[in-house]
C-alpha cells in the first residue's frame, strides 16, 4: 500500500490516532457482525433461555420459505426498475443541461436538492400525492378509468414505491451524469458534426460510449441504493403490502427481527445481505481499477 | 453548442422544465396542503393553491406538536436533528483525520489491516446489521442518548478514504521541510495538513450533515423517550395515527419544516455540496 517517501518515526502515536475509528468499527461493526454471523447457526428456544447450535438449518428454512423466495423477486423486480427509471430520467436531464448555456446553473439548482430529503419524507411526500381518498393522482387516473388503490392492489403499490425511490434518485445520477458529459471531449463532437453526424446519432455513437465509466459506476450504486437505502420509502408509503407486495428484503429483516421477533430466521437473513453488499463492492472496486476505457 | 438547431433547443428546455415541474410538484403540493385548515381535506380533493392557514399551522407545530399523535413540540426535535446531525459530521470527520494521517504518514506493523477493518465499514450498513448492533448499544446502556444515536453512525470508510487521497497528493517536499524546520507530527497535522484539508472537510461536511439529518431507522430503533425524538423519525409517527386520516396540513407543515434546513445547505453550498459527493464516491 501507497505512502510517503518519508514518515515519521514515532511508534506509539500512529496507533493512537487508529484508536477512536478501531474503537468504533470494532464495537459498532465487526462484532455485531459477528454476532449476526453466530445467531444465524442457532435457534434460541421460545423463552431466550437457551440456544442451540443447528448448523445451517436457518438457512435452509430461509431458502424453502416461500414469503423469502417472493421477497426476493420482489427485491429484484424493485431495484431493476428504480434503477432504470431513475438512470435514463436523470440522464436525460443531464443532456439537456449539458446543451442549454446560460440557464444550466439555474436548472441545476432546481433538479439538485431532492438529494437533501430524507428517504421517509419522500414515501410521505408521495403517499400523500397518491392516497386513495383525498390524493390527486387517484382523482386524475380516475378520469382515466384507473381505480388506484394501493392498499389493495400489490402492483399499485409496487409502481408507488418505484416511483418515489427513483425520484429521490435522479438528483444524484443527474449530478454524476452531467460531470461525466463535462469530460467529453468537445473536439470529439465537433469533428462528428463536421463529418455530418447529426445531434442524436452524435450522442448514441460518441458520448453514450464514453460516458460508460460514468454509466456503469451508477448503475452500481443505484442497485445498493434500491436495495438498501429505500428503507425509509417503503416504510412510510406501504410497510411491505398488501400482502407482503412490497417487501423488500430489507424491510424483511427488520419485520422478522424487530417485529416478528424470529431472530435467528432474521439473523440468516442479515448474513444473506452483507454477501450481497460484500459482492456489489467488490464489484466496484475491481471496476475503479481497471476502468471501462477507449 | 455545435451547431444551431432552434426545434432541438425549444425540446431541451421542454424536457428540462418538465423534469424540474416533476421533481418540484410534490413538494409544492406538501407546502399548499400545509396552509389549509382541517376542513379542506374533507370534500375530497387536495386543494392546489395556497390557503389561509400558513402561520397558524406552523406556529402550532412548532411550539405545540399533536399530543394525541405522542409528538412533542417540533422545535425539540428539530434541535435534536440539528444536534444529531453535527455530532455526526464532526465526529466523522475527526475520527477519519486521524487514522488517515496515522495510515499515510507513518509506518508501523499492521497497518494493512487497520486499513482492511476500516474498508470493512463499508460492507456493512445499519440496516443490515441492525438486531446485533441493537443489542449492542442496548447492553451499554446507551438507549435513549446522544452517544447511542450517534456513535454507532460515526465510522466512515468514504471519509478516511477521501482523506487518505487527499493526503497522497501532498507533496513529500512539504513534510520534509517542515522536519528540517524541527516540527513534530502533531505540529505537522495542526499547522499544515489540517489547513491544507479545509476545502474537503468542507466540502465533506456539507455531505455527512445531510446523511445524520435523514437518519431514520436508527433513531426509531435507539429512542423511546419523546425528548431524543428527531424530526424525520416524528413526522412518521404523525402520519402513521391510528384511527382514520391523518392530519394532512399539520403533517406536511412539519415535513415542509424536518426538509428545509438540508434542502438549504445544498442550494446555499451547492458548490460544496457537488465537489464532496463527486469526490467521496471515486
Amino acid at each position: 500500500m501507497q505512502t510517503k517517501r518519508t514518515i515519521f518515526p514515532n511508534k506509539l502515536l500512529p496507533y493512537l490516532l487508529l484508536a477512536p475509528q478501531l474503537a468504533v468499527t470494532l464495537i459498532f461493526f465487526i462484532w455485531p457482525a459477528v454476532q449476526a454471523v453466530k445467531s444465524s447457526f442457532e435457534r434460541e428456544d421460545p423463552f431466550g433461555f437457551k440456544t442451540t447450535f443447528i448448523w445451517f438449518d436457518n438457512y435452509k428454512r430461509l431458502f424453502a420459505d416461500p414469503t423469502y423466495l417472493n421477497s426476493v423477486g420482489k427485491t429484484a423486480v424493485f431495484a431493476v426498475s428504480v434503477t432504470l427509471l431513475a438512470m435514463s430520467v436523470s440522464l436525460l436531464l443531464a443532456v439537456s443541461v449539458n446543451r442549454v448555456l446560460r440557464t444550466n446553473r439555474v436548472y441545476t439548482t432546481l433538479l439538485v436538492w431532492p438529494y437533501a430529503v430524507a428517504p421517509v419524507v419522500v414515501g410521505i411526500l408521495w403517499w400523500f400525492m397518491f392516497n386513495p381518498s383525498i390524493g390527486i393522482a387517484p382523482y386524475l387516473l380516475r378520469g382515466l378509468g384507473i381505480n388506484w388503490n394501493h392498499r389493495i392492489d400489490g402492483s399499485h403499490a409496487m409502481l408507488l414505491v418505484i416511483i418515489a425511490a427513483s425520484w429521490k434518485q435522479i438528483s444524484y445520477n443527474f449530478l454524476f451524469f452531467v460531470a461525466g458529459l463535462q469530460s467529453v471531449p468537445q473536439s470529439l463532437t465537433e469533428a462528428a458534426a463536421i463529418d455530418g453526424a447529426g445531434p442524436f446519432k452524435r450522442f448514441w455513437t460518441i458520448v453514450f460510449p464514453l460516458l460508460s465509466p460514468t454509466t456503469f459506476f451508477l448503475l452500481i450504486v443505484n442497485i445498493n441504493y434500491a436495495m438498501f437505502d429505500t428503507f425509509g420509502i417503503i416504510d412510510a408509503t406501504t410497510s411491505g403490502g398488501p400482502a407482503q407486495a412490497t417487501n423488500i428484503l430489507v424491510y424483511k429483516v427488520y419485520a422478522d427481527g424487530f417485529l416478528g421477533l424470529n431472530i435467528g430466521s432474521s439473523a440468516a437473513q442479515s448474513v444473506v445481505l452483507m454477501l450481497i453488499v460484500i459482492a456489489l463492492t467488490a464489484i466496484q472496486f475491481r471496476y475503479i481499477e481497471r476502468r471501462v476505457q477507449y | 453548442m455545435v451547431e444551431n438547431r432552434p426545434l432541438l433547443s425549444f425540446l431541451t428546455h421542454l424536457v428540462l422544465i418538465v423534469g424540474v415541474v416533476i421533481v418540484v410538484f410534490p413538494v409544492y403540493l406538501a407546502f399548499v396542503a400545509s396552509t389549509h385548515g382541517n376542513g379542506d381535506f374533507l370534500s375530497g380533493l387536495v386543494p392546489l393553491l395556497p390557503g389561509p392557514n400558513l402561520i397558524e399551522n406552523y406556529r402550532l407545530m412548532l411550539t405545540e406538536g399533536i399530543s394525541t399523535a405522542g409528538a412533542p413540540p417540533l422545535w425539540i426535535m428539530l434541535g435534536n436533528s440539528l444536534v444529531i446531525a453535527i455530532i455526526i459530521a464532526v465526529g466523522k470527520i475527526a475520527i477519519s483525520l486521524l487514522s488517515a494521517y496515522a495510515i499515510v504518514f507513518f509506518k508501523f506493523p499492521f497497518r494493512l489491516l487497520a486499513f482492511w477493518i476500516i474498508f470493512i465499514t463499508l460492507m456493512l450498513p445499519v440496516e443490515v446489521r441492525i438486531i446485533p448492533t441493537f443489542k449492542v448499544v442496548a447492553d451499554l446502556g446507551l438507549l435513549n442518548s446522544y452517544v447511542g444515536l450517534t456513535l454507532p453512525l460515526i465510522a466512515s470508510a468514504t471519509a478516511t478514504f477521501l482523506f487518505r487521497q487527499f493526503f497522497l497528493t501532498i507533496p513529500d517536499e512539504l513534510m520534509e521541510a517542515a522536519r528540517v524546520d524541527g516540527a513534530g507530527p502533531l505540529k505537522f497535522f495542526r499547522d499544515i495538513l489540517l489547513p491544507l484539508s479545509r476545502t474537503n472537510i468542507a466540502a465533506l461536511f456539507v455531505i455527512l450533515f445531510i446523511y445524520g439529518w435523514v437518519q431514520y431507522l436508527w433513531p426509531l430503533l435507539v429512542t423511546t423517550d419523546s425528548r431524543y425524538y428527531t424530526v424525520v423519525m416524528g413526522i412518521k409517527r404523525l402520519a402513521a395515527t391510528a384511527d382514520g386520516e391523518p392530519q394532512w396540513h399539520l403533517v406536511m407543515a412539519a415535513v415542509m419544516l424536518a426538509m428545509l434546513p438540508p434542502v438549504l445547505v445544498v442550494i446555499f453550498m451547492q458548490r460544496l455540496f457537488v465537489k464532496g459527493l463527486v469526490e467521496t464516491e471515486k
